[in-house]
């Protein structure tokens, strides 16, 4: 059962030395090493602002790992994490089965296109100078209304 | 007939959208005061919607920190779903906020 994948993101104590830092992941992949698991990605965010504060701090240290493991394996960091002082918030997300939802969602729309175009007559993919994909005559984003991310 | 299906220009007449009052009159809905709203994961074939991607999340998530309702973005029932799971996990560590005030 080693085929699962999670992310894990804890977020230190926005003073925690660079040494702390590493024996923070050390210790992390101390247990993924003695659960069997396998450290895929490790990713640190560093010094971020937090949304809100958590005690009296307004800043934390992110550090992402992404970790092949068991749901057991997880439990563990989950549990070991949870007693760890120095650390403000951590989260564990599986992220296996939404890749994979993801990539499957992809292929079917690549393939669909690729059956349109060929039903039509045209070669699979897109040619270079094809011009511009044809706009749906309803779908006008010129309304006045700001779209969300202003 | 006052209720014939209506063909606006983009023809489709998929009823789908927002309606503005006077639409049946003029005929024309666009140039109007709204547009049909369209899913923007759909439309730009976002496939995951991934809680670390503070850049999309943050334009859904107003002022207040609530999360945006779907008759504002448009977003559809879904994505919207995916939406709030993503962001429901932003705000656990603290990239994004419960409330402010």
């Amino acid at each position: 059962m080693n085929d699962r994948k999670y992310e894990l993101v804890y977020v230190m104590k926005p003073e925690a030395t660079e040494a702390e830092v590493a024996e923070m992941q050390a210790q992390v992949e101390a247990i993924i090493a003695r659960l069997g698991g396998a450290l895929e990605k490790t990713d640190v965010w560093g010094r971020r602002k937090l949304a809100y504060d958590i005690g009296n701090h307004k800043e934390g240290f992110y550090v992402l790992h992404v970790i092949a493991g068991s749901g057991e394996l997880m439990k563990e960091i989950d549990r070991r994490l949870r007693n760890t002082e120095g650390l403000l918030r951590h989260l564990v997300v599986r992220i296996d089965e939404s890749d994979r939802k993801a990539e499957r969602s992809k292929t079917i729309r690549v393939e669909d296109s690729r059956r349109r175009r060929v039903a039509r007559g045209l070669p699979p993919d897109r040619q270079p100078g094809e011009g511009p994909q044809q706009a749906d005559g309803d779908d006008d984003d010129r309304d006045g209304y700001e779209s969300p991310e202003a | 007939m006052a209720f014939a299906k209506k063909t606006g220009p983009g023809g489709k007449g998929r009823g789908r959208g927002a309606k503005a009052a006077g639409d049946k009159k003029d005929g024309q809905r666009r140039g109007m005061f709204r547009r049909r709203k369209v899913c923007k994961f759909c439309a730009e074939r976002i496939d995951d919607i991934n809680y670390k991607d503070m850049r999309m999340l943050s334009g859904f998530v107003p002022e207040r920190g609530k999360v945006l309702p779907r008759r504002i973005s448009g977003t559809c029932a879904l994505h919207q779903r995916k939406l709030r799971t993503a962001i429901m996990r932003a705000r656990q560590i603290a990239l994004l906020p419960y409330v402010t005030d």
